[in-house]
């Protein structure tokens, strides 16, 4: 009966109806988004970094996980790296920020062919002039290019040699030598990928380079891409946190006024009910069961928003931006929507459960 | 309290406080009603006959006096005690019917069961009222589809269907035309004949008033007169 009547309720005012589920909606969009956007882009600098086909990588000291900012790392640390035992490759590569989170990257390319097996090229093919640079398919298509077309970068045109597969080192690949020259870092780079001869000897290597190479961070690929995660990125989880917590006031605000309006407007209602002998239990029952559906059906909204929202990321941005469906975050998002929900709801169902009957019968 | 009386109200007393000013709505009332009487109350506005009608239905405390109503004596209920009392043993029919607009006629009075904890399907003493008060093909129209007449015997339905003690009924002919007076007062008769349903009718219509076994009248707080 309680269920029936909640269900009238809400179908008396589908507008504001409407509008309180796609609020929570979309602050359940917000979390599931910004959660999929830190896991899908960090997924993806692992699975770039994984498509080199390197087994250990080699960092300047003092850099984190991910910024590659700089490039404060002497070139000759390749040829010292390549005469170590059992490593049978090293290649150096300098990464350089261009906007917002892209980035492009110089590499030699004869040298990395041989570590990585080289690109997958989907159009055209190899660099083979200093003015020339490789896309991969996310940012030839987020940027409509093709092989010969023509890109403003670094202050100038270049021209596309090839367009690649992606999930192989960058989106962006220059010759390394212009880079260093375009950016005033001769013989600099940003970080060595080293092959070694069998991953058996993997762990004595990076022993080895650890005790010559004091200071530099040097990691395994396996480890590596394990510690590129939320928890490892300064100030991430600082930031989903903040966006939560903002998202959690956005759903308090929209229930609270929704449920505040209902009980306004069913003053005379809830004045019935309690004529009728309902205690203050049964009436807020009523109005926490309203906002229970409302939160439900608002999750449900938002877990589809959020395959919207990869949908828009992977059709318009798919180079800058990558989103993972992450369903392990649903129920998360959902109790956290659920819990603003009822915490707004909790001041109008107070005073519904208070309201005096014969003052509400008296309401009109 | 006599075996025949269901209410008896001795020196009731209700005092409002308006800001610092007290208005003394009821000063000293005196009433028995004896089991399955239909008794009006008449008076004129402000005479105090709403807040009787409220404290005999569990809605207000008084400020001083008894009221006993089939064996509770309401002016030492607290809250949740008046709310409970409410749910079993008092029947309330408004003058604005008072249904609640979401639900269908059927669910108005099943609403009223819910409340009382009284849930079961195909209740035979359902169909006995819904027949009797003949709503029953409009149970499933929401109010808005029913005339005034219809609404007003839903709202009598819901009000009977938990068997109270007494049916409280304010004005309940107020917002309805000629004919449909007559037939939602010829209800409240046979429902108090064929049921022996105790009905408390409060009017200032004198027409109205004469459907009663007994009619009481207020002023200033007070009974005046009664007459049967």
């Amino acid at each position: 009966m309680v269920n029936k009547l909640v269900l009238e309720n809400l179908k008396h005012r589908p507008v504001r109806t409407a509008l309180s589920i796609l609020a929570i909606g979309i602050e359940v969009t917000m979390m599931l988004t910004l959660v999929g956007l830190s896991r899908g882009m960090l997924a993806d600098v692992a699975r770039r970094a994984r498509g080199v086909g390197a087994d250990i990588v080699v960092r300047p000291p003092g850099t984190s996980l991910i910024g590659l900012s700089s490039a404060p790392m002497s070139e000759k640390m390749v040829d010292f790296l390549r005469r170590q035992p059992h490593v049978t490759h090293a290649v150096g590569s300098m990464t350089h920020p261009l906007s917002g989170v892209t980035t492009i990257t110089g590499i030699r390319l004869d040298e990395f062919d041989q570590i990585s097996g080289g690109f997958k090229y989907l159009e055209g093919g190899p660099i083979r002039n200093r003015d020339e640079i490789i896309v991969d398919r996310y940012y030839a298509r987020q940027n409509n290019l093709h092989a010969g077309s023509t890109i403003q970068l670094l202050n100038r045109t270049w021209r596309v040699a090839g367009v690649v597969e992606e999930g192989k080192l960058a989106r962006l690949v220059i010759p390394l030598d212009v880079l260093q020259e375009l950016t005033a870092n001769p013989g600099k780079i940003s970080q060595v990928w080293v092959k070694v001869d069998d991953p058996a000897n993997i762990p004595r290597v990076i022993a080895s380079l650890k005790e010559q190479l004091k200071g530099y961070p040097i990691y395994s690929m396996e480890e590596l891409t394990s510690l590129i995660s939320v928890n490892n990125v300064p100030g991430l989880k600082a930031f989903i946190t903040v966006i939560i917590l903002l998202a959690i006031v956005v759903g308090f605000l929209v229930v609270f006024l929704s449920m505040y309006t209902a009980v306004l407007e069913r003053t005379r209602e809830i004045g019935i009910l309690k004529a009728l002998g309902a205690s203050p239990l049964y009436v807020l029952n009523i109005l926490f069961r309203e906002t229970v559906l409302l939160a439900l059906a608002g999750t449900v909204l938002g877990i589809l928003f959020s395959y919207g929202t990869r949908w828009v990321i992977m059709r318009w941005a798919p180079a800058s931006l990558t989103q993972m469906i992450v369903p392990d975050w649903w129920a998360i998002a959902g109790a956290i929507a659920l819990g603003g929900a009822l915490l707004g709801a909790s001041y109008p169902g107070w005073r519904a459960a208070r309201q005096d009957p014969i003052e509400a019968l008296a309401y009109e | 309290m006599s075996e025949d009386l269901i209410i008896r109200v001795r020196d009731l007393r209700k005092i409002y406080r308006v800001g610092e000013v007290e208005v003394h709505a009821l000063r000293g009332v005196n009433l028995d009603v004896p089991r399955g009487e239909f008794l009006c109350v008449a008076g004129p506005s402000g005479s105090g006959k709403s807040t009787l009608f409220h404290i005999l239905g569990g809605l207000l405390a008084p400020t001083s006096g008894t009221v006993i109503v089939d064996g509770h004596d309401l002016s030492k209920l607290t809250d949740s005690q008046r709310t409970a009392l409410r749910r079993r043993m008092v029947g309330f029919v408004f003058q604005k019917f008072n249904l609640l607009p979401t639900l269908t006629a059927y669910d108005n009075i099943a609403i009223a069961r819910h409340i009382a904890g009284r849930n079961q399907d195909n209740d035979p003493w359902f169909r006995q009222v819904v027949e009797l008060l003949g709503i029953a093909d409009r149970l499933h129209h929401k109010p808005s589809k029913l005339s005034g007449g219809e609404q007003q015997r839903v709202a009598i339905a819901r009000a009977i269907i938990n068997h109270p003690a007494i049916l409280l009924a304010d004005e309940p002919t107020g917002n309805l035309d000629s004919q449909n007076s007559a037939a939602v007062l010829k209800i409240l008769r046979d429902l108090n004949e064929r049921l022996g349903q105790t009905i408390l009718l409060i009017t200032h219509d004198p027409v109205v008033a004469s459907y009663a076994h007994r009619v009481v009248h207020m002023l200033d707080g007070r009974i005046v007169d009664a007459e049967s």
